[in-house]
């Protein structure tokens, strides 16, 4: 029997892994939402002197590591693990990035929910025993995810109003034993869903149901209420998918209007011609890392829950006609 | 006269296809196809024609208009050396558009960059 | 594709209820103007090559088609085309700037992998249905010209 797992998708940390250390790399058109003054680093240019977007994701996730443990003051060669993923083609960014970094290193994939994919299993691996410290990170780049899964930047075409600007960004932070605050206590690790969605350009209504049954299975497993939260996070669903999230909630019973927001939206302005809002793997990521993670230390929050969302298609499924598969993963971060 | 008929009918034959592109689940390269396709089809019935001679660079510079060009050579290569003009009308007759669409990516690829906005 | 439970049927018409419509009758009227207004272009340069004495039905139509072929790319090169197309729509990507535009668009993009892997290969990613259809029809319609005719 497991012993730290409760219910039927959750676990429950026995001495919960503290987040000691984050940073944020962003675009210049995020480094003027209004979440600008919380980010580490703000780029003028999208090539961040490099030749291709590609590389240039890859040296914000590199950057962003290396500030995460510049910060939290641990040697670098103490760091046992870097867990990170992205949104390109066999995760490119995270791989050439450990190339650089010289860090033991899972790969990991869960489209825009990669974040807490990597947040979950570097706390599953710091509280069992198998890491003191590690690092986790993600990244995404507007333009590599245009031209993979979208079209070159110069077409002229026209997009919907539920389509979402992807985040150039990267975010890392440092998982540790150590005994500070917040801390990890609680991961809901989620099913794939797939509510028949079939519309690249509609992502939030896609994942919505697997937000709203990650954030269920949840409050079940934790026997929480969303009253215990001071905020519930979603990665990516933007104005319309939160809208569907919040009523399908409600649906079944858990009023979380007041306490509930989405990075999506957090990340952007609406003066700012982004359609329905932020995604992509830096859009949980620097939000998260940047504002919650810094609001967390001042105290304003003290307990929040991520469900970063993750739509987990390609441009080959879309043109199979498959309907997109969905996901979310749950972390619940405090301040104990 | 010859200006106004252009806008109009260059007007409409866009604005049908921001129809077709917003209201069925057709993406632009569907539309973009069946537009050539029905140039084409529609050229080789006459129906064309007609369309060309009203309006002008209304009909010929959107798409179906390209089409009307592809049928047009084809006809009239087959008229002049039968059999094998069905696989040299169509792009002898639009091979300049085609080559300088060639001609112009490839140097505009050499000189500028893709920028972000 | 894996068949469609009643329960993902319900979602998707709940979804198509609530979600934002496109602005219709905007994108509608700025297609027509834009379109009409890249036409009447087309039409003078038309008439600006039959006035310098070239045959109207080919020399002068081909030479407005490169003109306009050449603007299209150039305004691509530039990063102004897909400005217009964001607001224009079907005004801008049916006429043939927007032809040159969608050959254009790719071969800069693709530069990053390479002029021969990239340029070369991926300069038709766009465009190329546009000629297979249009040239495979063509050739039928020869065809059953030819076998009407002989």
């Amino acid at each position: 029997m497991a012993l730290k797992k409760i219910g039927s998708q959750t676990v429950k940390f026995e001495n919960p892994p503290s987040i000691i250390s984050t940073a944020s790399i962003v675009g210049p058109v995020e480094g003027k939402g209004p979440l600008k003054d919380y980010f580490d680093l703000i780029l003028n240019d999208f090539h961040f002197q490099e030749k291709t977007w590609e590389k240039a994701e890859k040296k914000m996730l590199k950057e962003a590591v290396e500030m995460a443990i510049k910060k939290s003051g641990i040697p670098s060669e103490e760091i046992e693990y870097f867990i990170a993923g992205d949104l390109l083609n066999q995760i490119i960014a995270a791989s050439y990035a450990a190339r650089e970094l010289g860090i033991p290193f899972y790969g990991i994939y869960g489209a825009c929910s990669t974040i807490a994919e990597g947040l979950g299993l570097g706390a599953m691996l710091v509280d069992g025993g198998y890491a003191d410290n590690l690092v986790v990170g993600s990244s995404s780049h507007f333009c590599s995810a245009e031209r993979q899964y979208r079209f070159p930047l110069e077409l002229g075409n026209q997009r919907p109003p539920t389509a979402q600007r992807t985040v150039t960004g990267a975010g890392a932070a440092v998982i540790s034993t150590k005994n500070r605050n917040p801390r990890i206590t609680y991961v809901t690790t989620g099913k794939v869903i797939d509510m028949g969605a079939a519309d690249p350009y509609d992502m939030g209504s896609a994942m919505a149901p697997a937000a709203v049954d990650t954030i269920i299975k949840h409050l079940e497993d934790s026997k929480r209420s969303p009253e215990d939260y001071d905020l519930i996070l979603t990665g990516d669903l933007a104005s319309l998918g939160k809208d569907i999230a919040e009523k399908l909630l409600k649906q079944n019973g858990f009023d979380v209007s007041n306490r509930y927001t989405d990075c999506g939206l957090l990340i952007y302005s609406p003066q700012q011609d982004v359609h329905a809002g932020g995604s992509g793997c830096a859009c949980a990521a620097v939000v998260t890392f940047g504002y919650i993670f810094k609001e967390m230390q001042k105290g304003r929050y003290n307990r929040i829950l991520l469900v970063a969302t993750g739509a987990l298609l390609s441009s080959t499924s879309v043109q199979q006609g498959e309907t997109i598969p969905c996901i979310a993963h749950a972390v619940a971060i405090e301040n104990l | 006269m010859d200006y106004l008929m252009a806008f109009l009918i260059g007007g409409l034959i866009c604005a049908i296809g921001q129809v077709l592109m917003d209201f069925t689940p057709l993406a632009p390269a569907h539309v973009l196809v069946l537009f050539v396709t029905l140039g084409v089809i529609l050229s080789a019935l006459g129906l064309y024609q007609p369309l060309v001679d009203l309006a002008g660079a209304g009909a010929t510079v959107p798409l179906p208009g390209f089409g009307h060009t592809l049928a047009r050579g084809v006809i009239e290569e087959v008229n002049k050396y039968g059999l094998l003009g069905i696989l040299t009308g169509g792009l002898r007759s639009a091979a300049a558009g085609i080559t300088a669409a060639i001609v112009f990516g490839y140097a505009m690829a050499l000189i500028f960059n893709p920028k972000p906005k | 594709m894996s068949k469609i439970t009643q329960e993902q049927q319900d979602y998707q018409q709940f979804v198509n209820r609530i979600k934002p419509k496109p602005p219709y009758l905007r994108n509608i009227i700025m297609a027509f103007l834009v379109g009409g207004i890249i036409c009447t272009i087309g039409q003078a340069i038309l008439n600006f090559y039959v006035s310098l004495g070239l045959e109207k039905t080919k020399e002068a139509s081909a030479a407005t088609a490169v003109t306009l072929v050449f603007l299209g790319s150039l305004l691509t090169g530039l990063g102004i085309y897909d400005q217009i197309g964001k607001r224009a729509g079907a005004g801008s990507i049916i006429p043939i700037t927007g032809f040159a535009n969608s050959i254009v668009a790719p071969a800069m993009e693709y530069k990053s992998e390479g002029y021969v892997f990239g340029v070369g290969a991926k300069m038709f990613v766009v465009a190329g249905p546009v000629l297979v259809y249009g040239i495979t029809t063509s050739a039928l319609v020869g065809l059953i010209y030819y076998l009407l005719k002989f």
